[in-house]
């Protein structure tokens, strides 16, 4: 039987999402439910004097409003930062409370004071503009920068520092630069984004007075950390009464890895009003309170020798954490940062040092990449400009400080466990023709235009893992996955992971896994996820983290099954087990040649007996039935890397810049389907474009958010890509049974240096800050045609 | 969004007589519907006028090209007739919004809305447009009045633009990147005596530029107005463009257009 494994295998989910079949939570509706609207702070920071719900209570059709108050006195507890940052002092990092509901103090402009429920949407709205809020309005912090100057939003966290980490060694980056012979430096800002997933956040609760459970479905990446946080941090419900159900998703990338306010919420409040209650957010609610992404400024330093030998990187950044610490907020800017900021390169001495500070404004938390981007951002720029100042092709300087041997001990934590990054980098400069730009450049050149070539070379670590060594750096989880797989007795399958797919195609791909490892067809396997009812426990999607760990735990429940299933065929074909060998999903007494399928086993430890003859096929020691689980904790994360070459033509007039050309060469080690990897690549490549050169949150000084819609939010659009060029390399990883890499985030990863590297160099090296608007990069053209001009 | 009462009046004296100082007419509804969802308008009455069977058609006579009110872009952009007597206005047509906006967007709402980064105004200054409406005729040039006004009185509908059929003309745009409206539009027009070079999405108001229009009068080439600064003074200057990146658009695309025509 052909492997599924490394085909083109369409995707079983399209069929249901491209008939409009699929079912996401804003579809789901409970009899007599009510509906939530959610009364904002207009102000980005501000006292809440007093809320009077009267007049709302008394509006037509609504059921209910509950405020902070309430939901204090019922010891609710709130939003919770899921990894315990150390400062370098030592000093544990300062967090303050996030009440679902604000009570004393709004923090930034959308968090929710109150809540109406409703017999309809409309009364709902009516009813929420009837609650009168009695604010004192303060003096908002917006720039992260001057947030350590400013007066401390949360009471207790001084300078609005929530710590201080260093990671590395600062005498010994001294000692290194001390020896260098030139000083590479970068300021750099790494944008805001939103993450503007396609379906907005919503939840729908359903409260059962019999059981006392409560069902919530909801837009999560992850499920049962949803309950988990839930029951412990917020004290909803016990696990055991709380179902969590996370049907459809329509994207995350990581914006809906948090338990949010609204669902703790319309949880508890289901069981108050003892009413179903219905939520979904409106598109300005997306932009103002889902977590957004990046937001750092970067000061970073290269100590190079004039042969372009780096000896030497420091990193010294502020991290905006907006009014709240998040689940991932905190580790975003250290863990999932600081190590990758020294690339894919040897560099002897290293550190970073990062301040993370709270402003008034919207969460910031893992958003595709998750630090790595900002790391990548931060080296390749570096890399680029070192490259330019010492007049070494940028391509050469990469190859020469490449590692050739792994595992690479990379200088500030992980140990690379395999890579090619030579192999890489030579492939994507055939592939764009590397050679050729010369002659491109010159005839853009001739039609007035101004062309660049940008590289960017990455790893990133992903999958992260394992549980002890991430709970050491202060997780509060492990961070393995499990599997089940369940055999039905007429020969079915059902495959329960604890991942849960929002647009990355785990019906099919994690099938193709099953199907392989079972012999079996994989329209016979059904991957189900999403059901904390269903599946034993997960930690969900996020981190390049479903194939490289949950993938695992299903491979190796599949062995289990395939192992008792050897226990079985044996006593049924009456040989030893060691005679038996398991192949194309028959088991074969290798004597005789006679044959058991998997699916007669099955059947068999189902309905263990026959008429007549008082004969088990179950051997002594094994029980009934066809069903095995596995958690999976892997060895080490997983280190994708690759390189990707970008070309841009500048129109010096407008300042509008196309990007002509985008070559990707990407280990992902061993790839299950080309055609899905080629769709995650595509689609961070564009996330990275949007970085890059379109998207922009920018809050104003009083902390409004000036970009609360896509009037004023610019997406990328298909006509802003060029045709993606997308080429692999491959290394197995050997943390993996199945020699798998993360490759959901490399696109986001490597494309904004890439594309930036393009920009700067068709400006002459001129520096110029993300995104690279058209108006911005007219004003570079402007003033590098002044300075041309004196030069002549 | 708040209640409302929804008529879908058959003609225009019926239309006319719903309407009152708490009402909106409705026809592609592309600024009216987001507007009342999220809460920043509400009437008592809308006032459908999709029905009005008269007021849709696209009509070409020697001297001009007259479209009906609720006429909508695609049409506009796909008609045969308007692409042979006024490729511009076609092009201009097409390029608004995207391929569902021009599917319900009309240019009877586009200018009675007068958007100051709306396309069609630029196309009524240019085309010398007569504004027919249920009570009057009104000049371009005195039909829109300022930022998202025009002389329309209450009760007054749009019926009908009447262009004049140019010897050559042609729309040059830099749309805003995130919604696709004009940063600036500018709309070159050569009638047999004079040229209109009419710019959008630069000042609060659609404008003739008239010293780009003047040059371009007395002769018609891209070297006339080669060099010719146009001042950023009252131009928009927010976070899409500064007043001085636009003024550099204005004469830019004024270029494009004319090197277009």
């Amino acid at each position: 039987m052909a492997s599924l494994v490394g085909s083109r295998v369409e995707r079983k989910e399209d069929t249901r999402f491209l008939q409009g079949k699929g079912r996401y939570t804003a579809d789901i509706n409970i009899a007599n439910q009510t509906y939530a609207v959610f009364v904002r702070s207009p102000h980005a920071r501000a006292k809440i004097k007093s809320v009077d719900t009267s007049k709302a209570l008394k509006s037509s059709g609504v059921v209910g409003v509950l405020t902070g108050k309430e939901i204090a006195e019922d010891k609710i507890g709130g939003l919770i930062a899921g990894w315990a940052i150390r400062s370098e002092d030592g000093s544990e990092m300062k967090v303050p409370a996030n009440p679902p509901l604000a009570k004393d103090v709004a923090n930034f402009v959308g968090e929710p004071v109150a809540v109406v429920f409703a017999e309809t949407l409309d009364e709902a709205k009516e009813g929420a503009e009837k609650v009168k809020v009695d604010y004192k309005v303060l003096k908002a912090v917006v720039d992260p920068a001057e947030a350590m100057k400013s007066d401390a939003i949360h009471d207790g966290v001084d300078k609005n520092l929530c710590y201080d980490w260093l990671l590395g060694d600062r005498k010994a980056v001294d000692e290194a630069f001390a020896k260098a012979d030139k000083i590479i430096k970068v300021d750099l800002i790494n944008n805001r984004l939103v993450p503007n997933a396609m379906e907005p956040r919503a939840c729908v609760v359903d409260y059962n007075t019999a059981s006392e459970e409560i069902t919530l479905y909801t837009t999560s990446q992850n499920p049962h950390l949803s309950r988990l946080v839930m029951s412990a941090f917020g004290g909803v419900a016990p696990e055991n009464k709380l179902r969590v159900v996370a049907p459809d998703v329509g994207g995350g990338f990581g914006s809906k890895i948090n338990v949010y306010n609204e669902e703790i919420v319309c949880s508890w409040a289901s069981k108050k009003i003892e009413r179903p209650i219905k939520w979904v957010a409106e598109r300005t609610e997306s932009f103002l309170t889902d977590t957004h992404g990046r937001d750092h400024v970067t000061h970073a330093e290269l100590a190079v020798t004039n042969d372009g030998k780096f000896l030497g990187f420091k990193n010294e950044t502020i991290a905006n954490l907006g009014a709240y610490a998040r689940v991932f907020g905190t580790v975003t800017p250290t863990y999932l940062f600081g190590p990758c900021a020294t690339g894919v390169y040897v560099i002897p001495a290293a550190y970073s040092n990062v301040k993370a500070v709270y402003t008034n404004t919207a969460p910031v938390d893992a958003y595709r990449g998750a630090g790595r981007p900002e790391a990548t951002y931060t080296i390749e720029r570096l890399v680029e400009k070192a490259a330019l100042e010492l007049g070494i092709d940028k391509t050469e300087i990469r190859m020469k400080n490449f590692p050739t041997q792994f595992p690479f001990k990379q200088t500030l934590v992980h140990t690379v466990d395999s890579g090619d990054y030579v192999a890489g980098l030579e492939k994507a400069k055939q592939m764009a023709d590397y050679k050729g730009f010369e002659a491109r450049r010159k005839k853009s050149e001739a039609n007035g235009k101004l062309r660049g070539i940008g590289v960017s070379s990455y790893f990133e670590a992903c999958g992260i893992a394992p549980s002890a060594a991430v709970m050491s750096l202060g997780c509060g989880v492990g961070l393995w996955e499990s599997a089940e797989v369940r055999f039905n007795p007429t020969g079915q399958i059902s495959v329960f992971t604890g991942a849960h797919s929002h647009g990355q195609s785990h019906d099919t791909t994690f099938a193709q896994i099953a199907a392989d490892e079972l012999g079996v067809p994989m329209e016979n396997i059904d991957v189900v996820h999403g059901d904390t009812d269903k599946g034993t426990f997960g930690m969900g999607t996020y981190g390049s983290r479903s194939l490289t760990v949950g993938g695992i735990a299903i491979v190796n429940a599949c062995k289990k099954i395939v192992a008792k299933g050897k226990r079985v065929a044996a006593k049924m074909l009456e040989v030893n087990e060691d005679e038996i060998e398991f192949k194309d999903g028959e088991f074969v007494a290798l004597k005789s040649n006679k044959k058991k399928t998997i699916g007669e086993v099955a059947f068999a430890c189902y309905l263990p007996g026959q008429r007549d003859e008082m004969k088990s096929p179950i051997p002594e020691g094994d029980e009934p039935g066809l069903i095995e689980s596995s958690f999976f904790d892997p060895a080490n994360f997983s280190f994708p890397a690759g390189s990707h070459i970008c070309e841009v033509e500048i129109d010096p007039d407008t300042g509008n810049v196309k990007v002509e050309k985008y070559t990707a060469v990407d280990d992902f080690g061993r790839i299950v389907n080309p055609m899905i990897v080629e769709g995650q690549v595509h689609g961070g490549i564009a996330q990275g474009i949007g970085q890059a050169l379109h998207e922009n949150t920018q809050y104003d000084e009083t902390g409004q958010l000036m970009t609360a819609s896509y009037m004023d939010y610019t997406m990328p659009r298909a006509d802003n890509f060029p045709e993606f060029n997308l080429g692999f390399t491959c290394t197995h990883a050997t943390s993996n049974p199945l020699g798998v890499k993360g490759c959901g985030e490399a696109g986001a990863i490597a494309s904004p240096p890439t594309v930036m590297n393009a920009v700067i160099d068709a400006l002459g090296g001129q520096e110029i800050s993300m995104p690279a608007t058209a108006e911005k990069v007219w004003k570079a053209c402007k003033a590098m045609k002044k300075s041309n001009a004196k030069a002549a | 969004m708040k209640s409302f009462n929804y008529h879908a009046p058959k003609d225009v004296k019926d239309a006319s007589k719903l309407a009152s100082s708490n009402s909106a007419f409705l026809a592609g509804g592309m600024t009216t519907i987001p507007s009342m969802k999220l809460g920043l308008a509400s009437y008592k009455d809308v006032i459908d006028i999709k029905n009005i069977k008269k007021l849709s058609g696209i009509k070409v006579s020697g001297k001009s090209v007259t479209i009906g009110a609720t006429t909508k872009h695609a049409e506009v952009a796909a008609s045969k007739d308007v692409k042979k007597a006024i490729p511009a206005l076609a092009k201009l047509a097409g390029n608004i919004g995207d391929a569902q906006v021009r599917n319900r967007g009309t240019i009877g709402g586009s200018i009675s809305n007068n958007d100051p980064s709306a396309c069609y105004p630029s196309a009524c200054m240019a085309l010398n447009a007569v504004i027919h409406t249920n009570k009057r005729k009104i000049d371009a040039d005195k039909f829109f009045t300022g930022m998202f006004e025009t002389a329309l009185k209450s009760g007054e509908l749009v019926e009908a633009v009447e262009f004049e059929i140019p010897e050559k003309a042609d729309y040059q745009k830099h749309p805003n990147p995130a919604s696709r409206y004009a940063i600036i539009g500018v709309f070159v027009a050569k009638h047999k005596k004079d040229v209109n070079v009419a710019v959008t999405g630069a000042k609060s108001c659609v404008y003739i530029d008239q010293d780009l229009s003047k040059k371009l009068s007395s002769n018609f080439s891209v070297s006339a107005i080669e060099g010719m600064e146009v001042k950023s003074s009252g131009m928009n200057s927010d976070m899409h463009a500064s007043a001085e990146y636009r003024a550099n658009l204005v004469s830019l695309y004024a270029k494009k257009a004319v090197e277009a025509c």
